[in-house]
């Protein structure tokens, strides 16, 4: 799926499934359902490129990226990484792929142990990976890094605490740089920040990649931020990917009603613009993704869903090139 | 000329804490007219949560207090009443909406107890009369099947749910004034637009009045009439939502504009942050607050604190060159 003009692809996941057993006893856990936290979903990212994954809490765009860094092994499926089927590797095998792939966590106060210094933070990756020959280049490396993320190396003595939230996400993208990675999964990196602060790390992201040709996969549940950010955009509902295309054409054509109604549903900050805009406002709550609802897992919520979306799940299809939409009445 | 309903007068809420006196906020002034909504907006930590606790007297003592303002609502002080009185007015003539949905329902106690208790306590009512009256509310707030949702418990429902359920409480005893601290800042965006369209619509058809406090400008936009931005501790910037958004006036108002991303206008290349972070309230520099993140800051700023003073109809900054700001540079 998805051929053709698909150029130099970094990153090729294809049909994706995450299952996470529900059990009951105590003794002797029966698995009585599957959480389908990620349901058969394909995509690519092309070297250099920014491909954000948006969608509400619980639709899967965690999962999807734990499932991409092999934090979690997915049910079935396959994860073509530089080439490689990450799915088929072994735990020792993995290891030193791990250092061509990295992570940004969303929450700057929990992803950074409070016991070691900002310094060591940075560091361990080099000495896990033993990519200091010995302790000078390490200190020079670490300040480098502090450096390259705007941080003043001085502060490398400091311990988390001593650190605003933005600087702590800082430390969190220094880290992910301390190994050279070409991919970095970016979930939720700036959604714990004040809004003066997003765009302050928004921007080092943005000049990192330039500088370092770095692939992100940017995970987030804001779609401005998104907008900025991105060259392409997917769109996850429960567990499936409602559309893909090029940034500019998914905010400008909007085909999927989920898609539209998620972008008429952010607020835009000037009240004249506000008093005539007309917004969809959707009806209820995301189904569990215990029972999701068979066929098209939107059909519950939709404007514009008719008997046949009950019937069965819509495949993500080409519509105009480069732009994919999973619904049958597009 | 709608009645003024609540009159703050230069609000003082000081925390006390081993490492020294924490202002967070610090002469706050503002006016709230019967049935109108103001937005409170403000990065975390400015006070602008500390500042609406405060009216409701809701501050933990110690290591907080109230040191000094009035907060005139109908015609009292509420600083002023003892806790008697404060109770009799809480839940009943200003109600409260928190920002966490998952903690702020009992979860060992029904749904339906939970909305008929203020109604038994403020409305006499009894318990027949006080759970036809919840049935109604639930109702109201769009939660299908009410007779049957009464009876269920806080973790049955979604976040959203919970959130209309926090609504229909609030407005049980119709109160008139509604304070919502990030209401729907825990929720997805589409169920966000949900809540906050019924919050709206209920404030309007019952005439109540509403604050809405928040980070997200785009909040504030569709659903005030009047803006306050708040910086640490104090009122920087007040004026109607409209000059607010369309002729800001202050470096920090203008700044928060221009670093988020809009939907609705071309992708810039890059965004345009404001440099540096929220100052510690413990330490305030001298003169204005803003003045190390400032781009516009002249040397007064360093030395003088520059009052709120008017800039415009009813527009009023705290900025010692409000007028030429924005002006190309």
């Amino acid at each position: 799926m998805q051929n053709g003009h698909r150029g130099d692809v970094l990153l090729d996941v294809r049909g994706l499934k995450m299952y996470f057993p529900v059990t009951s006893g105590i003794l002797f856990q029966k698995k009585v359902a599957d959480i389908k936290a990620v349901d058969d979903i394909s995509f690519f990212v092309r070297k250099g490129e920014t491909l954000g994954l948006v969608g509400e809490s619980g639709c899967g765009k965690t999962t999807t990226g734990r499932c991409v860094l092999q934090l979690y092994r997915p049910t079935e499926g396959e994860v073509v990484f530089e080439g490689v089927d990450l799915c088929k590797l072994k735990p020792r095998e993995l290891r030193p792929i791990r250092r061509r792939m990295q992570m940004v966590f969303q929450d700057p106060y929990s992803s950074l142990n409070p016991r070691m210094s900002a310094g060591n933070i940075v560091g361990e990756p080099l000495i896990v990976h033993r990519l200091a020959k010995n302790r000078r280049e390490y200190r020079e490396q670490v300040a480098e890094l502090f450096t390259v993320v705007g941080l003043n190396p001085y502060m490398a003595d400091r311990f988390p605490h001593e650190f605003s939230g933005g600087q702590r996400q800082r430390i969190g993208v220094a880290r992910a740089l301390a190994v050279r990675p070409s991919l970095i999964v970016c979930d939720e990196p700036v959604s714990a920040l004040d809004v003066s602060i997003q765009a302050q790390v928004i921007n080092l992201l943005e000049e990192l990649q330039e500088e370092f040709q770095l692939t992100y996969l940017f995970i987030a549940h804001d779609l401005s931020v998104v907008r900025h950010i991105s060259d392409r955009v997917a769109v996850m509902y429960l567990g499936h990917i409602m559309e893909i295309a090029a940034r500019a054409e998914l905010y400008a054509n909007p085909l999927h009603p989920y898609t539209k109604a998620l972008l008429s549903a952010v607020p835009i900050p000037d009240p004249v613009v506000e008093e005539t805009r007309e917004r969809i406002i959707l009806t209820g709550d995301v189904p569990s993704p215990l029972r999701p609802p068979p066929g098209c897992v939107f059909h519950t919520r939709c404007p514009i869903a008719i008997d046949e979306c009950k019937a069965a799940v819509p495949e993500l299809r080409e519509v105009a090139p480069d732009h994919w939409v999973a619904c049958i009445r597009v | 000329m709608a009645k003024t309903l609540l009159e703050v007068k230069d609000l003082r809420t000081y925390f006390y804490t081993e490492q020294g006196v924490v202002k967070a906020v610090d002469g706050v002034s503002y006016d709230l007219q019967e049935g109108e909504t103001l937005g409170l907006v403000g990065e975390s930590g400015c006070g602008k949560s500390v500042s609406a606790l405060s009216i409701m007297r809701l501050v933990a003592s110690p290591p907080g207090k109230v040191v000094g303002g009035q907060a005139i609502f109908d015609g009292q002080d509420l600083l002023a009443l003892d806790d008697d009185e404060m109770r009799r007015i809480r839940g009943a003539k200003i109600a409260m909406i928190f920002q966490e949905p998952m903690t702020s329902l009992n979860p060992v106690l029904t749904i339906g107890r939970q909305v008929t208790e203020a109604l038994e306590l403020h409305m006499n009512m009894n318990k027949s009369s006080a759970r036809e009256r919840a049935v109604e509310l639930i109702q109201l707030v769009g939660i299908p099947d009410a007779k049957v949702r009464l009876d269920t418990y806080p973790h049955q429902y979604s976040g959203g749910m919970r959130q209309r359920v926090m609504i229909a409480m609030a407005l049980s005893c119709n109160p008139k004034l509604i304070i919502a601290d990030e209401p729907t800042t825990a929720l997805d965006v589409t169920i966000q637009a949900q809540v906050l369209e019924i919050l709206k619509k209920l404030c309007v058809d019952f005439n109540t009045a509403l604050i809405i406090i928040t980070h997200n400008l785009g909040v504030v936009a569709r659903y005030s009439d009047r803006v306050n931005v708040m910086y640490a501790g104090k009122l920087i910037e007040k004026g109607t939502s409209r000059e607010i958004y369309a002729n800001p006036r202050h470096p920090y108002t203008l700044g928060l504009l221009h670093s988020v991303p809009r939907l609705d206008s071309p992708r810039k290349e890059k965004l345009d942050p404001i440099e540096g972070a929220p100052p510690d309230l413990s330490s305030l520099p001298a003169g204005c607050a803003f003045r190390p993140r400032c781009r516009y800051a002249i040397e007064r700023c360093a030395q003088e604190e520059p009052p709120l003073r008017p800039v415009g109809d009813g527009h009023l900054s705290a900025c010692w060159v409000a007028e030429t700001l924005g002006r190309k540079t």
